[in-house]
């Protein structure tokens, strides 16, 4: 699956996009965030504070609870700030 | 329902979208036109420029179902949604929403809904440029607070109309 990252977790993370094959004992967004915060330190530092990041899955918004399986594009970002 | 969803780096001329949405209907009575415009301080302090971030693909679908919304919950005969992106200075307009009923109350409320929306769920991420380097704009608790209020099951004036 793609993963992208947007504004600071973009810039901690050190890039903007990614493919990954999570291990299939990833379940939800949660477990994503957390898989991904042991990769490295940049992303540990990027996933610091779960509770802030924001996730889309296939260009819509999630609730971290929610379920990862058959995601083509998973997104992570701070609190938007358009309009 | 007339819908124009746009995404761009260059500005947009909002006295000309109005028009252009307004243009030969006679069942139009209101059209509300808000324009965003890049304030020359943010937190207080004054900045340089902002530069405007957005997740392709996501902020036109995004914006497009609070535009649905929108229709679903009141009586629109058009809306226009122009939301830039990229590098913009103090005094440029960053965001253009336009909403179009027969009777004016629609309209303002549909604006109001559509921009508290944007602020708070559309994929957007703003960078302000100081002097002293660049920063991100952290989301407001205001905005969070604001988007709220339209959950709130509709008063006895919206029910009606």
């Amino acid at each position: 699956m793609k993963l992208l990252y947007f504004a600071w977790v973009r810039e901690r993370v050190g890039k903007p996009e990614e493919d990954i094959e999570p291990p299939t004992e990833i379940a939800t967004v949660a477990d994503l965030m957390t898989w991904l915060s042991r990769r490295g330190e940049e992303y540990a530092h990027a996933f610091e504070n779960p509770k802030v990041i924001r996730a889309a899955i296939d260009r819509a918004h999630v609730r971290a609870d929610t379920a990862i399986a058959g995601a083509r594009e998973i997104a992570f970002f701070p609190p938007m700030t358009g309009g | 329902m007339a819908v124009a969803i746009r995404l761009q780096r260059e500005p947009f001329d909002a006295a000309a979208e109005a028009a252009a949405l307004a243009q030969g209907r006679s069942d139009i009575g209101a059209v509300v036109t808000f324009t965003g415009i890049c304030r020359g301080d943010e937190n207080g302090e004054p900045i340089a420029a902002l530069t405007l971030e957005h997740y392709p693909g996501m902020a036109e679908a995004e914006i497009a179902r609070h535009v649905e919304t929108a229709e679903r919950r009141w009586a629109l005969l058009g809306v226009t949604v122009i939301h830039r992106h990229g590098r913009l200075v103090p005094g440029e307009p960053i965001v253009l929403v336009i909403t179009a009923s027969s009777h004016r109350h629609d309209a303002f409320a549909a604006a109001e809904f559509l921009m508290d929306y944007l602020k708070t769920r559309a994929p957007f991420w703003k960078q302000v440029e100081r002097a002293t380097g660049a920063s991100w704009v952290e989301a407001k608790t205001s905005d969070d607070a604001a988007a709220d209020r339209w959950a709130k099951p509709p008063g006895r004036r919206e029910a009606a109309a």
